[in-house]
């Protein structure tokens, strides 16, 4: 083991200009992983804020008792999903309705919008089927005369959700090829430069394994190089767009060191392929 | 020791190396392996070391046989034989401690027992004044004494060697060929491809010449049936 090592970081020093090469590569690859992989956890993050305003509006109807929208309203608030509900009169809608139309406030005179129930949901409660369900069991009441969740909006947002993890893992799947590609490659021209010492080994009687053991670990330490590269990279980045353009998340610390060690696998990978070639033609 | 049984090796593209080749080669001994260049004479040896496989036949080399053979069992086997070539295939950005270091590193030798090992081998081949040697700093005659004592690394039972003194001078030449016959003397078989047939006259070993795939003189055979007359 001690000599796959010594090998390996022969390796290293002998040909810097194509290790170094090679991490980079890597580094850049996973980095704009990374950089999808921001984006993604930016975007995830935007939803659940979002979710967290996503509100049942309940509008009652103009001839219902108070004990009855009373009794409507504590019922709703009875269901596990529903945080909170709150009672919003005719006066308070016309309030509300002048304090966001500002200067074109004074439009409205007179209470002709209706009052209704504000529901609120749980957190983790969110889901588009739920809170269809939610609404349907709202409508039921006789004192509700129609409900609002903006539901159109609220399916956009799954929708750009669910193709935002689909692109990023097609894309992910992609460069994760394309760097196992790139690592097999630098490492095929590692060992054709030490076809040489290979056939010697082979002379002498050393195992497969033998053979192969420095060129993986030379893989492995590239992947870790150009996954930590990548890591900064992508720090340096959200940090670049926090400050000038918007406030971004970081990954979290465990998902970070996924990222390393996905660059350890790909390292890993494409130079176990290419010496397992290499070897099977010697 | 060793022993081809109507041995055939195929290439796809160059077609029959060798053809129905039987023969053994006792312990200890020295055999020539001669003919003109493409007669089959590398393949033999490579069939002894089993870089190739026969096409149709066994070939037995100690306890291993060709038949039965797994990839695993071949760096088995090289442990136990040394190998030499034309070009002596050297490792030119070390000296030639390291080279010699190297291949006894490469199959495991305790640390502590490589150094002395290396300064026997290399006295052994008369270069214990070259250790630090590069490579290229050497003439050919010296760089195959290197091969050969890497080729001693394993204490083989059979050194084959392949032209070993095809890229040699007349003087180097002997040099090396009075080396082997030490090894040889030692105990070590010798299997030696050449084309040089004034070092074959020299001597009285074994020879067998190879055309066309085809084993086409043995003077063992030779011998045996003067004997018999």
């Amino acid at each position: 083991m001690r000599l796959a090592f010594r090998e390996a970081l022969i390796a290293f020093s002998r040909a810097p200009l194509l290790s170094a090469l090679s991490v980079t590569t890597i580094a850049f690859s996973l980095f704009a992983l990374g950089l999808f992989g921001l984006v993604a956890v930016n975007i995830r993050r935007a939803l659940e804020r979002v979710e967290q305003r996503v509100e049942v509006r309940a509008f009652i109807a103009d001839d219902a008792s108070i004990d009855s929208v009373s009794g409507a309203m504590q019922a709703l608030a009875a269901m596990p999903e529903v945080a909170r509900v709150d009672y919003v009169s005719k006066d308070q809608a016309l309030q509300r309705a002048r304090r966001d139309l500002g200067e074109f406030s004074d439009v409205f005179e007179g209470e002709f919008l209706p009052a209704s129930m504000e529901i609120r949901l749980r957190p983790g409660l969110k889901d588009q089927a739920q809170v269809k369900a939610l609404v349907e069991r709202v409508r039921a009441y006789s004192v509700v005369d129609d409900v609002r969740y903006g539901e159109e909006w609220v399916d956009k947002l799954y929708r750009v959700r669910d193709l935002a993890a689909i692109t990023g893992l097609i894309l992910g799947v992609a460069f994760a090829a394309v760097s196992v590609i790139i690592i097999g490659s630098t490492i095929r021209m590692a060992v054709l430069a030490r076809s040489r010492e290979i056939s010697i080994m082979r002379l002498v009687g050393a195992t497969d394994n033998f053979i192969r053991a420095p060129f993986l670990i030379e893989g492995f330490a590239k992947g870790v190089l150009g996954g930590a590269l990548a890591l900064v990279l992508t720090w340096v980045a959200s940090q670049v767009v926090s400050r000038y353009l918007l406030e971004t998340q970081f990954f979290e610390p465990s998902f970070a060191a996924l990222g390393v060690m996905g660059g350890a696998v790909i390292g890993l990978l494409g130079s176990s392929l290419s010496v397992g070639r290499h070897l099977r033609r010697v | 020791m060793i022993r081809f049984t109507n041995v055939t090796k195929e290439y796809p593209r160059t077609g029959t190396a060798l053809a129905n080749v039987t023969l053994h080669v006792a312990k200890g001994e020295f055999v020539f392996f001669t003919g003109p260049s493409g007669a089959g004479k590398s393949t033999l040896l490579k069939l002894v070391y089993m870089e190739e496989r026969p096409t149709h036949g066994e070939v037995r080399v100690g306890g291993t046989s060709s038949k039965s053979l797994a990839r695993s069992d071949v760096a088995k086997l090289r442990r136990k034989l040394g190998i030499v070539f034309q070009d002596f295939r050297l490792l030119d950005d070390r000296d030639v401690y390291a080279n010699i270091a190297f291949a006894l590193e490469v199959i495991g030798a305790p640390r502590g027992a490589i150094p002395s090992k290396v300064g026997r081998l290399l006295e052994r081949v008369g270069l214990a004044s070259k250790a630090a040697a590069r490579p290229r700093e050497l003439s050919g005659g010296e760089q195959q004494r290197v091969a050969i004592a890497r080729a001693l690394v394993n204490d083989p039972f059979v050194l084959v060697a392949d032209e070993p003194t095809g890229n040699l001078d007349d003087r180097a030449m002997r040099g090396i060929f009075q080396l082997l016959r030490e090894i040889n003397a030692a105990g070590t078989a010798v299997l030696m491809a050449t084309h040089n047939l004034d070092l074959i006259r020299r001597s009285d070993y074994r020879t067998v010449e190879i055309n066309r795939g085809q084993v086409v003189y043995d003077s063992k055979e030779m011998v045996a049936a003067v004997g018999g007359l």
